[in-house]
């Protein structure tokens, strides 16, 4: 990779994270719990490099090191996303409406 | 043709991450934005599956279902009560990935690495294994596995900062020869023992920022390996958890008033443990009887959850109690502090379980002018967060942190376990006070019989 293209990353990183400050920053701290299980599920795109790890077939170290990182990677995007949803869904505006939606 | 379907699956996938985060500004909006970042998680995992390099799907297909299953369980099984540790056990995972990763790249192109992509790949390898085991140190504490209180001895500070300075030097050293396979294990090594130690001598009470700060570690490991195999949604995804990170270890941080130094390296708590100057006043012993009817008469009630709650698992009990005072025409509030808890946001969770409507929960600086229009405002498990030396006292350990001024109201009534200290160990000036009482026992059991006594009178 040629410098250009480093640079271009650094900027990349750069606008992510003033982006992310913006986001974020929104978010209410009643939902700062969820938040943090769905950034969590959100950085398991760390696959992207380890499923790649796992199955190019380099070396038996990288194939092994991928097999663990995908395994971990993967725990933590279904599980996040499940948790995050099951929080989510937990948070009602009112009472009544909570509870009739419990009644079948 | 390949390489374009690819990246225009991670294209849409950071559009997608993005939007979903965005959408959890607001409860109503978040359930639907998480539907999305989900859609770009498995379109980015699709597009990834088409790489080149890719020749045999056996590992990965098992990777991806041994994953899948251990995240079903946990996702599912894990009570609201546990999430702290659920959280702090997920950063470990999280951090390891993007380590092995890393690990794995170096393996590979060791010597031929550029200086850019070295830096990355120990930037990842160092933040990733530190963050891997600090994770779990915290999930032990957290657990109960290790003692919450700081774990510390002489010298700790001057020793974990050399052996940081001897991984800094490892790390420099790596840029300049690449190739130095076992000065590249040991840098790793060493950040897996540093991780440790940088979590053991930090109590429970400071645990909402050492958690967020983990958060933030694992994102930036993550963004670092975007950095060394020059993937963009790996940047982005990265970052914007980096940032999250970041941004709630500072909320957690002003909400206590202390420097993230003085998390890190002041080991809270300790101090206190020893100076035990015990200024005891006398403590009005509150009973069942004589507090429902006034629960029941007055005008509002706020309740003021604390770690107790979680503890005691109180939080359904608590909705008993409010719904009956709510039907006996009592206005009912709860005071939340960023810092109750275990982690941003704990309480909310817990509540929300409860059934508790979000509409009813308010935030330290709603419900503090408050305060003095409450009846009775009732502790359940809370502590440091209540205590006016924090306003008051300028020579408190505490001093200066924002409360909740559950003091200003008619009436206290303070749940607790028995008449311990906080997990600061800290005296706490309100329970002596005047118009505080005392309602000792296990706090779930008080409030079913509190709820009782409401509804029969």
């Amino acid at each position: 990779m040629n410098s250009q293209a480093y640079i271009a990353t650094v900027y990349l990183f750069m606008l992510a994270a003033f982006l992310g400050y913006q986001v974020i920053s929104r978010v209410p701290s009643l939902l700062h719990t969820p938040l943090m299980s769905a950034t969590n599920a959100i950085s398991g795109i760390s696959l992207v490099g380890s499923l790649v790890a796992a199955g190019a077939q380099h070396s038996t170290l990288s194939t092994t090191l991928g097999f663990i990182a995908v395994t971990c990677a993967t725990t933590n995007v279904v599980g996040g996303f499940i948790i995050t949803d099951r929080m989510l869904r937990m948070f009602k505006k009112k009472r009544t409406a909570a509870s009739e939606e419990q009644k079948p | 043709m390949r390489y374009y379907l690819i990246e225009a699956s991670y294209f849409l996938a950071s559009i997608l991450f993005i939007l979903g985060l965005r959408g959890l500004s607001h409860p109503e909006t978040a359930r639907r934005g998480m539907h999305l970042a989900e859609f770009g998680m498995l379109m980015a995992i699709i597009g990834t599956l088409m790489h080149q390099e890719i020749v045999s799907y056996e590992w990965i297909i098992a990777g991806l279902l041994l994953g899948s299953a251990i995240g079903t369980g946990i996702g599912l099984w894990v009570p609201m009560t546990a999430m702290p540790q659920r959280t702090a056990f997920s950063h470990a995972f999280g951090a390891l990935a993007a380590a092995l990763v890393g690990i794995s790249e170096h393996s590979l192109h060791g010597a031929s690495l550029s200086k850019f992509t070295m830096g990355a790949l120990g930037f990842d390898v160092l933040l990733g294994s530190l963050t891997t085991t600090g994770s779990l140190v915290a999930f032990a504490k957290l657990q109960g596995m290790l003692p919450g209180r700081p774990m510390t001895y002489k010298g700790q500070n001057i020793f974990n900062l050399s052996l940081l300075g001897v991984i800094v030097l490892a790390f420099v050293i790596l840029i300049f020869h690449p190739g130095a396979a076992p000065l590249f294990y040991l840098m790793a090594v060493l950040s897996l023992i540093f991780g440790v130690l940088l979590v053991l001598p930090i109590g429970s009470a400071d645990m909402p920022v050492v958690i967020a700060l983990l958060n933030a570690y694992a994102g930036l490991a993550s963004a670092a390996i975007g950095f060394a195999i020059s993937n963009n949604v790996l940047i982005i995804a990265g970052t914007l958890d980096g940032g999250s990170g970041l941004i709630l270890s500072i909320v957690m941080c002003r909400a206590m008033n202390r420097s993230i130094t003085a998390v890190l390296f002041g080991a809270f708590g300790k101090v206190s443990e020893t100076s035990t100057t015990v200024t005891e006043g006398t403590m009005r012993v509150a009973n069942i009887e004589d507090l429902a009817p006034q629960l029941k008469y007055a005008r509002q009630v706020v309740f003021v959850p604390g770690y107790g709650m979680a503890t005691a698992q109180a939080q359904h009990a608590v909705r008993e109690l409010s719904t009956a005072l709510e039907d006996a025409g009592v206005t009912v509030k709860f005071a939340i502090h960023p810092v109750a808890g275990r982690m941003p946001g704990h309480m909310n969770v817990l509540l929300a379980e409860a059934n508790i409507p979000y509409s009813q929960l308010y935030e330290l600086e709603q419900i503090n002018p408050d305060f003095t229009a409450t009846d009775v405002a009732v502790v359940v498990g809370a502590n440091d967060v209540v205590n006016p030396d924090a306003r008051d006292n300028s020579s408190s350990p505490i001093s200066g942190m924002p409360i909740l001024e559950v003091d200003r109201a008619k009436e206290v009534v303070v749940l607790k376990r028995g008449s311990g200290k906080g997990f600061s160990g800290l005296e706490n000036p309100l329970f002596t006070k005047p118009n505080c009482a005392m309602l000792y026992g296990d706090a779930k059991e008080s409030l079913t019989q509190l709820a009782q006594a409401v509804l029969k009178d």
